[in-house]
């Protein structure tokens, strides 16, 4: 197996964002305990903050939801002034979900223990 | 015996079959009907202004009108609405004309006091200062621009109108939850320190307060929902001791499950453990879900703490004019062609000493929702897009939008879009819709206020 091998977020994982006022959330929801593991290690605020850079976020802050084998982040600032003031296309946010599941990882050891298709 | 409410609206916009399906079918003890988005207040602000008797979603009296049928078989439904707006009282009396027409007798309770305009400028004098809560800025550095100024209120007044015994409350700004929390109160006779019911009653409104969002709408695996044309908008049938069943009417579609429901849940969210109304401080974190049936899931909260002493206040503020005008552009090279569009734009109304305050161009088609952010992800074929090249789509819709606090340049800037589909590059088409129109832009304000200074209003409608 070549352990470089890469896939997108949105095979372990599903998602929602949304917006309030110029801040935005994205909660990622892994499919699996094996997956909600993998993404507390590994999607932290920090990765999603560099990810984001481009929108120039001024803080991303991260919480656990592990009922819902979930992570929600704030991205703040990062709307280009919201719904009201925004000349973006998306001054919502509705996207940025979308966004971070296609982002890509290093195919974990134990992938199949993450899929949407391993969850009972 | 549980008690069901169902939200056939979320927002103002929504199907608008959707309500008088879920009546119809829903077998419900309470419709909820939610109409107003951030900054819906300040738009209908401005249509008070105009005329004293507007202010109001209009959407809702023509669902009065087709809901009305089914009311008259369902004598013990009850409907409660944030479709008051800024006119809440405005909004009963026109209500009850349609009733009236409708051969129905029903008692309609006003809830109000969540517009702090009358009452702004002394508010400030007395030390509130209305900070942004974002920004931490003083109010008064908008204060002569600000044309609308709402609490949210909670659930009280909701259960109190209920107490009156309304058959339709109509409020004006309310939190979205609490459109659920006010009816579950009243009904149930909870205590209103009851955090963890409270926190239930909470999580309960916040799932169905988007509508379809609950049931397979912005589902991540929607191909999985049948017949979302036909989807099914949520009802929450609620016990007792606070836990519930979301859940659809029968045939309808969309989809229930574990899912969609974890996706709602968190929409819109910070901190799942601290969701805040003036109701309670809701524990997201502390809910369980569980599939119980075909698109069926059971919502158990185990936690809620006390609510906070302030009313989360929304402000709108005018900030010039605004206008976004498209094109279509077709390759080869579309999405250059579409730049050097935008930069004949931005060039044309220099020359012109027009140039608006803020201009942005997009070349849609290329990741323009999330500007740089895809950029770094490796480009991927496009089997589905025959005349791609590369990255490069076969067509690009041009968007432009500036924003100024002249009006005269923002309407000067609606008027170079027409003249790119003869002098500009090969290709440009689409031009079909006319000059796009220029908008009035209200910036949003969020600030809390001292619950103590806040007075909600609960008056049946007299005929």
């Amino acid at each position: 197996m070549d352990q470089e091998q890469q896939i997108p977020l949105s095979d372990i994982a599903h998602g929602r964002s949304g917006d309030k006022g110029n801040h935005a959330n994205v909660a990622v929801l892994a499919y699996t305990d094996a997956g909600y593991l993998w993404l507390r290690e590994n999607l932290t605020a920090d990765v999603v903050a560099q990810y984001f850079a481009p929108l120039g976020p001024s803080k991303v802050e991260r919480f656990l939801a592990p009922n819902l084998l979930g992570l929600n982040f704030v991205l703040y600032d990062v709307l280009a002034g919201g719904a009201s003031r925004s000349l973006r296309i998306d001054t919502q946010g509705k996207t940025l979900a979308l966004t971070l599941l296609q982002m890509p990882i290093a195919r974990p050891a134990n992938y199949e223990e993450m899929t949407r298709k391993a969850a009972v | 015996m549980s008690f069901r409410i169902g939200n056939g609206c979320g927002f103002w916009g929504d199907n608008l079959d959707a309500p008088i399906l879920l009546a119809r079918d829903g077998r419900l003890d309470v419709l909820t009907l939610e109409y107003l988005a951030e900054l819906t207040m300040s738009i209908l602000a401005l249509q008070k202004e105009r005329d004293p008797e507007a202010g109001f979603a209009g959407d809702f009296l023509d669902v009065l009108a087709r809901l009305a049928p089914i009311w008259r078989q369902q004598t013990q439904l009850k409907i409660v609405t944030n479709a008051g707006g800024m006119n809440p009282s405005a909004c009963a009396r026109r209500a009850h004309d349609v009733l009236k027409k409708h051969g129905l007798t029903k008692r309609i309770a006003v809830v109000s006091g969540d517009d702090l305009m009358p009452n702004l400028d002394r508010l400030l004098q007395k030390g509130h200062p209305f900070a942004n809560l974002d920004s931490g800025e003083p109010l008064a550095t908008v204060r002569s621009r600000v044309v609308s100024a709402n609490a949210y209120l909670g659930a009280r007044p909701i259960a109190d109108a209920l107490s009156l015994g309304a058959d339709l409350v109509i409020t004006g700004r309310v939190a979205d939850a609490s459109l659920t929390v006010g009816p579950l109160m009243h009904h149930f006779g909870w205590a209103w320190d009851d955090w963890r019911l409270l926190g239930a009653a909470t999580v309960a409104g916040h799932l169905i307060e988007c509508g379809a969002q609950a049931t397979g709408g912005l589902w991540c695996n929607y191909q999985e929902a049948p017949d979302l044309a036909n989807v099914g908008y949520p009802i929450v049938d609620v016990e007792a001791d606070g836990a519930f069943v979301l859940a659809k009417p029968p045939n309808t579609g969309g989809a229930v499950n574990i899912e969609t429901v974890a996706e709602q849940l968190l929409y819109e969210v910070g901190d799942p453990a601290a969701y805040l109304t003036p109701d309670v401080v809701a524990d997201f974190a502390s809910v369980s879900l569980t599939q119980t049936g075909p698109d069926a899931v059971r919502v158990v909260t185990t936690r809620g703490k006390p609510a906070t002493d302030s009313y989360k206040v929304s402000i709108a503020f005018r900030h010039g004019y605004a206008a976004s005008g498209t094109l279509v552009v077709f390759g080869p090279e579309a999405a250059a062609k579409a730049r050097v569009c935008g930069d004949m734009i931005a060039k044309r109304l220099e020359r012109a000493g027009a140039l608006p305050r803020r201009f942005l161009v997009e070349a849609l088609g290329t990741g323009s929702c999330v500007p740089g952010v895809l950029a770094n992800l490796a480009p991927h074929p496009q089997p589905n897009c025959p005349g791609a090249r590369g990255n490069d789509p076969p067509e690009i819709v041009l968007r432009v939008t500036a924003q100024d606090e002249r009006k005269e340049i923002i309407e000067r800037f609606s008027k170079e879009f027409a003249p790119l589909v003869t002098s500009g590059p090969p290709g440009v088409t689409g031009y079909t819709s006319g000059r796009p129109s220029v908008r009035e832009v209200l910036a949003y304000w969020p600030a809390l206020v001292d619950m103590k200074v806040v007075t909600p209003q609960v008056q049946l409608f007299d005929n």
